[in-house]
């Protein structure tokens, strides 16, 4: 118990952090869902490729030393750009060469689900082909991780903020787009009734090819900032992640979108808490992570904030 | 989310056998030359994977050792073909019925304690000898394989060895200790634990690491509440670089001492400044610089080679490819009949001398402390003798 409490704070701060980043890849599974009712598996290498597109604008930037002041904004802003692009460009191809086809063709669901997992596989062993499966790292630190103050045993640092609070404003404008504009419009109606949106004049391609690359923009500005705060990545980084942010998905209820905000935060703090135990260590965080989702979900099968099948909430 | 990751594996599992089928085999040393006999050896280790600088180093080592062999023109030349296992369990058993149907009549490998425990059983059944030059798993010279040697101490010796070196010559009390919850990683740990306790030191942490992920705060939070003078992690150093810099990063101040796995250049390009000062310890000698004549010529052959200096395990490689070299010059070329042999060397090898005992392991060898300095890894000589 002394660990718990020792660390209470520690936890809480760290658990934050790293819930932010699952909580912005469990959206691209929750918006696809939503609309498509596919798991995306393809998803965690979309975020893969989104880090090793920030690595290579980091490589081309050559800085010598950790930013600061204007410049450090113009390349975390860069940095989220250039991964948004990266993987909301991989999602937006991976649909038209991959899903379209078969939705055209009328496949059927277990068919588009092979097609994820056959995808995310390819997009894997591709990179670890191309790019080598040994750990890649950040050359030079881009963001000096300055403690800027504690609250009891936690060290708030200047990365940890910028995870949170980039997350967080993120998903506001994600949360903005869907609730705000016609496109988010036709995003919630498809994802109630396609058949009826469609009658109501919904383009369904155009919806369907903006749900996957909003939801791969979200996971290309989570691949930035797990690049700048752990500063490596590989080939297979996106595998046990991808794990994460779909249980935090599913947790949150998927196709919900506040749902795997709160899922992802949820899981990170679940698995600092867990392993925070004396009697625990890092090795029973999984065993907890997955013993609480099984808990949750005996009691509310359709995840903690949705209610009813079938659609967006914002 | 339980039922993909199984399906993943089938699906990897599969295509890894379809593979090692296909063909897996390239053949990388000087074949034999025509006329004269051919005797087969193959590797087996990590030459693609993670940790794969450590398979690459021995496989460079014992290659030196056989083309040094070949080029005296022999009666029969040794024969050196890959069998890449990506240092995982389940891939080396996947290409250990290719060694025995491909006849090879030894084996260097397999490298990593993990793959050695699954594949070495099936080599065992097929009578071939091998010989591992990195498996340091304590256990597994206790299964009663008769084909199965090391040329160097296990974990049982490193872990007292390293436990022994921090806290009497270097003076640490209080110690954490991490491991990657592999084969290896864990035997390691325990074995580096009970000799902290032995030696007077205190356990303050243990804690087991995920190496595929980076969510690794839970970890440095408790051992950044322990406040402990040093750090033990028992893994590789594909986990171990990204692990020091969160330890720094946190603002952890305790020295990170770290096994045979992350003694390696890869973990201070990995780690950077970070490394700085970290421990490494081995059963192993990395050799960069010697004033044995034998050694330095060891060391200036593979410079002369393969373009860099010998790394971890290069110098092992050398002697295991050396042991079956003096079976091969023996005139032994069967599989069993190499193995007899083997149990009969003794001879003085570049790392340390080689003489095995009925069960495979050396009957001698200890531990040798290295320490990362300026960004190089510089040897300070066995555990007893070390200083900071």
């Amino acid at each position: 118990m002394s660990g718990f409490t020792s660390q209470f704070w520690a936890s809480t701060i760290d658990g934050l952090t790293v819930g932010s980043i699952y909580a912005l890849v469990a959206l691209g599974y929750t918006l696809v869902y939503g609309v498509l009712q596919l798991i995306n598996f393809a998803h965690s290498e979309i975020f893969m490729i989104g880090t090793f597109a920030v690595l290579g604008f980091f490589g081309i930037l050559g800085l010598n030393a950790p930013a600061t002041g204007f410049v450090l904004v113009l390349v975390i802003l860069g940095a989220l750009i250039v991964g948004a692009v990266a993987s909301g460009g991989t999602a937006l191809a991976l649909q038209f060469i991959a899903y379209r086809p078969l939705r055209r063709r009328g496949a059927s669901r277990l068919a588009a689900l092979i097609t994820a997992i056959g995808a995310s596989l390819f997009l894997r062993e591709i990179i670890g082909i191309t790019q080598g499966t040994q750990r890649v790292t950040v050359k030079t630190r881009v963001l000096e991780k300055t403690q800027l103050f504690t609250i009891g045993s936690a060290q708030v640092r200047a990365d940890k903020v910028l995870v949170i609070v980039a997350a967080v404003v993120m998903m506001i404008l994600l949360d903005r787009f869907v609730n705000g504009t016609r496109l988010g419009r036709g995003i919630r109606a498809t994802s109630q009734d396609a058949e009826s949106a469609t009658l109501m004049g919904v383009n369904i391609d155009r919806v369907v090819s903006t749900t996957f690359l909003v939801g791969g923009a979200m996971a290309g500005v989570a691949a930035a900032l797990y690049l700048i705060f752990y500063e490596n990545t590989s080939y297979d980084v996106g595998f046990v992640l991808g794990i994460k942010a779909f249980t935090a998905a599913v947790l949150g209820g998927i196709g919900n979108l506040r749902g795997a905000l709160i899922g992802g935060v949820a899981i990170g703090l679940i698995e600092n808490y867990g392993s925070s135990f004396t009697f625990t260590g890092a090795q029973w965080r999984d065993v907890i992570v997955f013993g609480i989702l099984v808990l949750v979900l005996l009691f509310r099968p359709t995840g903690l904030l949705r209610e009813t099948g079938g659609s967006v909430r914002a | 989310m339980r039922k993909f990751s199984r399906q993943a594996q089938v699906l990897v599992l599969a295509s890894t056998l379809v593979l090692a089928v296909s063909g897996c085999k390239s053949s990388s040393s000087t074949g034999a030359a025509a006329g004269g006999g051919t005797v087969k050896v193959g590797f087996m280790g990590d030459l693609t994977g993670a940790n794969k600088q450590l398979g690459i180093n021995i496989h460079n080592g014992a290659k030196l050792a056989f083309d040094q062999y070949n080029a005296t023109n022999p009666a029969n030349k040794i024969e050196f073909t890959d069998y890449d296992t990506q240092g995982k369990a389940e891939q080396a058993t996947a290409v250990a019925p290719k060694v025995i149907s491909d006849k090879m009549v030894a084996v260097i490998g397999p490298a990593f304690s993990g793959e050695s425990k699954t594949a070495v059983p099936i080599l065992e059944e097929g009578k071939i000898p091998n010989i591992s030059a990195s498996a340091t798993n304590a256990l597994l010279s206790k299964n009663g394989w008769k084909f199965w040697h090391r040329v160097l101490a296990n974990d049982d010796v490193q872990g007292p060895g390293a436990a022994s070196f921090l806290v009497k010559n270097a003076g640490f009390k209080k110690i954490a200790v991490i491991d990657d919850q592999s084969e290896y990683g864990k035997g390691l740990a325990k074995a580096v634990s009970a000799g902290v306790t032995a030696d007077g030191g205190t356990v303050a942490v243990t804690d087991s690491i995920d190496p595929k992920a980076d969510a690794w705060s839970s970890t440095v939070n408790k051992v950044k509440g322990a406040n402990v003078d040093a750090i033990y992690f028992a893994g590789y150093y594909s986990a171990a670089a990204p692990l020091v810099k969160q330890f720094k990063d946190a603002g952890v101040t305790a020295t990170f001492a770290s096994g045979d796995g992350t003694l390696d250049q890869a973990f201070i390009t990995g780690a950077g400044a970070a490394a700085e000062g970290a421990i490494l310890t081995c059963t192993c000698v990395l050799a960069t610089s010697s004033t044995d004549p034998a050694v330095s010529k060891f060391i200036s052959d593979y410079k002369a080679a393969f373009n860099g200096d010998p790394a971890t395990y290069s110098a092992e490689g050398f002697d295991a490819g050396t042991a079956i070299v003096k079976a091969v010059q023996a005139g032994k070329t069967s599989a069993v009949d190499i193995n007899t042999f083997l149990a009969t060397e003794d001879f003085k090898g570049v790392s340390k001398p080689i003489k095995w005992d009925a069960a495979g392991e050396l009957t001698g060898g200890g531990t040798y402390i290295h320490r990362v300095k300026g960004g190089k890894i510089e040897a300070l000589g066995n555990f007893q003798d070390a200083k900071l």
